[in-house]
């Protein structure tokens, strides 16, 4: 249990660094930054008392912005799919009976789990970009660039979540 | 009472993500605003400092490119340096020579090769007559005389340096202005010798040595060294050993002077020496 939280604690720090030094600054086709530090949402553990999911997770955008000067784009949209995450993984499982607490991405079918990334990293690009636009002008433009963005984050995560995590039965 | 409990309990993680929620839109809102103060910004001590470490790592990967920029800029002042100095003499002349506006000329060259251990030694620097370099130009860098060009190919050349038996350099007392001719013994490459120095000259160790204002080559006033030691017999100056303000064994970028007058005053020369 203790080594659970150390690894989200320190997850939570090196997600901070690697998204503002390292994917901050990628800056392909002008605009995509990949949002890697939502790989936090995905991998936090499934609890019943969701309180310290969704503070961490409002911190973690938080810290993001405060390194962005970006107000607090990253804190609102990283806290929406974290509100939502459950949501998802109920409409998932057709609201069937299953264990959260032994819940993992890597339980999940492979097509299951890019749904499960790709649904939620959607709603975090959509949020995000509405509020770094600020209006919804040029709406189809910002469309594009969400799709392009949401394809090119989910792939980067999936590729995260089978490399870095173990497979569970 | 009873009632607004069960609702708080029971919609807790919907009244926290609400809390939060608005907060972070009021931050977003505010960060839209060009009024306000924002905040949520970058410029506080943690962001900050860990911005500054990476530029560190950063800087510490451009610093070919950065020492490349800095030694541009040199010769770019120095061009400036020179031209209002050729700017200032022309209240001697009744006419501005639209040609000769500057006197001397600064190129940035890099050293590539470094020779200090032999005799005769030399330089190889990554600029040659496509760049604008021709023989017998004077090499210095910042902290002094470094030497003279040599050879010239389409671009490279060589230098031959100050540590070689064949240079001789027309050099100076920085305070009294007594003429004298640099040369070098082959022995050390921190020091040279400094000859030719008239009997009456007074000096002491530690005085600057600079380069003279005769030369063809080099600008009045360029850093040599100062006096390491020096011997006084038979009513004459024997020896003067110059410690260089150059560290010759560790050169990286170095400045080519043209000096835009120099044809000028040859030609002038030869025309006074033809008289006679």
């Amino acid at each position: 249990m203790n080594n659970l939280i150390l690894i989200n604690v320190l997850r939570f720090f090196v997600l901070i660094l690697l998204q503002v030094l390292v994917f901050n600054s990628f800056e392909f086709l002008r605009f995509l930054n990949p949002a890697i530090y939502i790989l936090f949402v995905f991998l936090f553990p499934i609890r019943k008392d969701r309180t310290i999911f969704l503070v961490s997770s409002f911190f973690l955008g938080l810290f993001i912005d405060f390194f962005s000067n970006s107000g607090g784009i990253n804190a609102a949209s990283i806290l929406l799919i974290a509100y939502l995450r459950i949501y998802v993984i109920n409409f998932l499982h057709r609201n069937r009976e299953f264990d959260f607490v032994l819940f993992h991405p890597r339980s999940l079918s492979f097509g299951k789990m890019v749904s499960y990334v790709g649904i939620l990293t959607f709603i975090h690009q959509f949020v995000f970009y509405l509020l770094s636009n600020f209006s919804f002008h040029n709406f189809l433009n910002l469309l594009t660039k969400i799709t392009i963005s949401t394809i090119f984050t989910t792939i980067l995560l999936v590729l995260s979540i089978l490399l870095f995590e173990k497979k569970t039965k | 009472m009873r009632f607004i409990v069960y609702i708080l309990l029971k919609y807790k993680f919907f009244l926290i993500f609400l809390l939060l929620e608005s907060i972070a839109l009021i931050f977003t809102i505010q960060s839209h605003s060009y009024h306000k103060s924002h905040f949520v910004n970058s410029a506080n001590a943690i962001t900050g400092g860990i911005y500054e470490q990476t530029a560190t790592i950063e800087e510490f990967f451009v610093l070919k490119k950065e020492n490349q920029n800095l030694a541009n800029e040199n010769a770019r002042l120095k061009n400036i340096i020179a031209r209002i100095s050729a700017e200032k003499d022309t209240t001697n002349f009744t006419m501005v020579d639209s040609i000769y506006y500057q006197e001397y000329k600064y190129t940035v060259a890099k050293v590539v090769n470094n020779q200090y251990t032999r005799k005769n030694n030399y330089l190889t620097i990554d600029k040659g007559s496509n760049q604008g370099i021709g023989e017998d130009m004077a090499v210095v860098n910042s902290l002094g005389v470094i030497g003279i060009t040599k050879d010239v190919g389409s671009n490279h050349a060589t230098v031959l340096s100050i540590l070689n038996s064949n240079s001789k350099i027309h050099a100076k007392l920085k305070n009294s202005s007594h003429y004298g001719t640099l040369l070098w013994n082959g022995e050390s490459y921190t020091t040279a010798q400094l000859t030719d120095i008239p009997r009456q000259a007074k000096f002491g160790i530690g005085d600057t040595i600079i380069t003279g204002g005769r030369s063809l080559l080099f600008p009045e006033g360029i850093p040599i060294g100062i006096v390491k030691d020096f011997e006084y017999d038979n009513n004459k100056y024997e020896k003067i050993d110059i410690s260089l303000f150059n560290d010759m064994s560790a050169l990286s970028y170095v400045d080519v002077i043209t000096n835009l007058n120099k044809k000028e005053l040859e030609q002038l020369e030869e025309r006074s020496n033809d008289n006679e």
